[in-house]
């Protein structure tokens, strides 16, 4: 029992989050933004919490775009409904039942990563899991530790 | 079919009455799929067969098919249209972002008809089009900067696409491009003149839906085992690293590399403009289609000094390719990197296709040494590996100054049939010669193909694996059996790049889990019907199989295979025409 309590409290420590690692590395191919939208089993890229794009021209290079899990998010500080709280060592969590779909955290994020279901006219928040990074071949995005 | 599914929707976009509307085509893509097989019976409720390529009553069709942007490498548009190059069926692909964000836009496909009077430039959303003045943009020299313009003024950064025309495709140029996201091209058969003659200098396209799947477990199951099978593939590598233009040394070293208009298939300079020496020495990026990792798009960067002051730089980044580095390098016989890259890069910024503008460049510099023609008629003195006055050229192709270009604007075929040199307008079909002289299947290949490319069933490749051809009624049996899967492939729509991940097993599992329960023997059936389509629809639009015309070159100079036997090749088109037809009297 001593031995489970201890193993959880590394895992609940062991603090992960989505680093954009080298976006120089990037070649485009969006492969992160359709296995976001994959994770629910959906194709297309409705629900991608991810973007890549170019920065002006594909010739210029790519930029990708996405939750960098801030400390002290303003997403979460400008939601009337408090259905974005602060997630425990940086980024948000979403309750999608208590959003009224107002659009503040979209507003509030100066790097454009709260991305818009059109769909359900709520956000999608990166929840840093990662698997998105499983389909970058180029090493451009990873997990990493925070804590 | 799901019927959440939206790849059924065709929209339809009249630009005489700026009007659109859009129908639900289930009958199309059960029967068809997608891709080619349904465009190409859009185009047949559409156009007439004598249209003119040029009117507002020829339709272009864009399609994409039930993998598009479901799976890895599933990246392609296809076009389907009447070829003002040709005159007879046009058929051109084109990756970038246009398949992704047509599908996601929520369209299986789009047909485009009549003709505007002012310029315009579509934006195409879910549910919306838009028709907005293009007059600002026409007569812009420079695609590359009407694609900057565009993005400016569109919407749907990272999810949309941005095809576009260069002043070729304004001039009417009859092998006059489509560009799309810069670098990917709709190059072969004139779309660029198509859209040109319909004053439309752009189409953005955006959208990002969801595509409903039926069984999302095995789908993922699916998904994984495609991805790693692309990510692992020893092909797939080498067009990461090298390219397509890695093609370039090994033709050469085997005799195979057209040079100078095809009197040589090995050429000196072929060390110097390699894949394996480009990359080394010029190799800016690499990129890739959405929804391939691949990244098969090599981009190099040149930098060229001002004249007017020193330490002032101009940075050019171009895109090539095997095909481009053939016909823009060792066909006109231009030795140095940097200036292969210029070729292409004004070819580029022109809107034109490469290898047809390469091949008719060479043709007419072999019609001017020969005294067919003379300055008079070329303007400037037209002599293998002299690039400035390639240049000029090029801007002559496409402002047209006199009769002779205005006919050279038309392609080889025409060009030749006024001013004489048949036997050396390379040209199979009216279409341009790709940069492949492997052997028997290249040729044959590019005669009986439906759209006169070497990708409708890669006879170049077959040559570079076999060391004794088969019986020519053999080779073209074989040569027919792989355009029939290709049609599958086209349909679904895969990346041809792809065709060794893609196999039949494959694709049976990949479309299962969105809901189609075909068999592989299905699959293949429909593959034929849909090639067979493809040959009565270009009969019907006058093509005559038993009128095969092959230029005399080709017999003349040496192949891996030696030189080729004009019996050979003879009596392979003929067989050609005997099993077309009788295929299609069988059919009925």
């Amino acid at each position: 029992m001593e031995c489970f309590e201890k193993n959880m409290s590394t895992l609940v420590r062991e603090v992960k989050r989505l680093a954009v690692l080298d976006s120089e590395r990037c070649v485009g191919c969006q492969l992160c933004m359709f296995a976001c939208s994959r994770r629910f089993g959906e194709g297309g890229l409705a629900k991608s919490a991810i973007l890549v794009r170019s920065v002006g021209g594909i010739e210029k290079g790519l930029t990708v775009i996405v939750c960098r899990a801030c400390e002290n998010p303003p997403c979460a500080r400008v939601c009337p409904t408090d259905a974005l709280g602060q997630r425990k060592h940086g980024g948000v969590i979403f309750d999608s039942s208590k959003c009224i779909g107002c659009g503040n955290c979209v507003r509030a994020c100066d790097i454009g990563a709260v991305f818009w279901d059109d769909e359900t006219n709520k956000p999608i928040i990166c929840v840093h899991c990662g698997y998105c990074s499983r389909f970058c071949h180029y090493k451009v995005i990873g997990v990493e530790k925070i804590k | 079919m799901n019927p959440r599914e939206p790849l059924k929707r065709v929209l339809y976009i009249d630009l005489s009455k700026k009007s659109f509307w859009i129908d639900e085509r289930e009958d199309l893509f059960e029967r068809w799929l997608g891709g080619v097989g349904v465009a190409v019976q859009l185009f047949k409720e559409e156009a007439s067969k004598n249209v003119d390529p040029l009117s507002p009553e020829n339709p272009v069709i864009f399609s994409v098919g039930p993998l598009t942007s479901l799976y890895p490498l599933a990246s392609k548009t296809i076009a389907i249209f009447k070829s003002p190059l040709t005159g007879n069926l046009g058929e051109s692909h084109a990756g970038g972002r246009s398949a992704i964000a047509l599908r996601l836009a929520g369209y299986g496909a789009t047909v485009i008809k009549g003709a505007s009077q002012l310029p315009v430039y579509l934006v195409i959303k879910e549910e919306e089009v838009e028709f907005r003045d293009a007059s600002a943009l026409w007569g812009v020299s420079n695609a590359i900067t009407v694609g900057r313009i565009l993005r400016e003024t569109a919407p749907g950064q990272g999810v949309r696409t941005i095809m576009r025309i260069g002043k070729a495709g304004e001039k009417l140029v009859s092998y006059a491009a489509v560009m799309t996201e810069t670098y990917r091209h709709f190059g072969r058969l004139g779309l660029g003149a198509v859209l040109g003659s319909k004053k439309v200098k752009g189409i953005i396209i955006y959208g990002k839906h969801t595509i409903p799947v039926e069984d999302k477990k095995k789908y993922r199951e699916v998904y994984d085992r495609l991805y790693k099978l692309s990510v692992e593939s020893d092909a797939m590598k080498r067009y990461h690293d090298i390219g397509t233009a890695m093609n370039i040394l090994p033709l050469n070293y085997i005799g195979a590399l057209p040079t100078r208009n095809l009197n040589s298939s090995r050429f000196e300079g072929a060390e110097e403009i390699s894949g394996e020496n480009i990359a080394e020495k010029k190799l800016a990026r690499r990129i890739a289609c959405a929804h391939c990792p691949v990244a098969c798009i090599h981009i190099a960067s040149i930098r060229e000094p001002y004249p007017d002051e020193p330490y002032f730089y101009k940075t050019t980044f171009i895109s090539y390719d095997h095909e481009l580095i053939y016909s823009l390098g060792s066909m006109l016989g231009v030795k140095k990197i940097d200036n292969v890259l210029r070729l292409i890069d004004i070819v580029e910024a022109f809107g034109l296709d490469a290898i047809s503008a390469g091949v008719s460049l060479a043709w007419a510099t072999e019609a001017y040494k020969r005294g067919i023609v003379t300055i008079n008629e070329t303007l400037v003195e037209l002599d293998w590996g002299n690039v400035e006055n390639y240049i000029e050229a090029i801007k002559y192709i496409v402002e047209q100054p006199n009769h002779f270009y205005t006919t050279l604007a038309k392609g080889t075929r025409e060009a030749s049939k006024h001013y004489g040199g048949q036997e050396f307008a390379l040209n199979f079909g009216g279409n341009e010669m790709p940069g492949y002289h492997t052997g028997y299947g290249a040729i044959i290949g590019y005669s009986i193909g439906s759209r006169h490319s070497h990708l409708d069933c890669a006879g170049y490749r077959v040559d570079q694996t076999i060391k004794e051809p088969p019986s020519p009624e053999e080779y073209v049996e074989m040569l027919i059996k792989e355009e029939e899967w290709r049609q599958v492939l086209t349909s679904l729509v895969i990346c041809l790049f792809a065709r060794t991940i893609y196999t039949v097993e494959n694709v049976v599992d990949a479309l299962k889990p969105l809901g189609y329960d075909c068999t592989e023997d299905e699959l293949k059936k429909l593959g034929e019907e849909i090639y067979l389509e493809k040959q009565k629809l270009k009969i019907e639009l006058g093509f005559n199989p038993r009128e095969l015309k092959i230029p005399s070159r080709v017999f003349e100079t040496s192949t891996p295979h030696g030189l080729l036997r004009r019996d050979y090749v003879e009596k392979a088109l003929q067989h050609y025409a005997e099993l077309i037809e009788y295929k299609i009297n069988t059919s009925d």
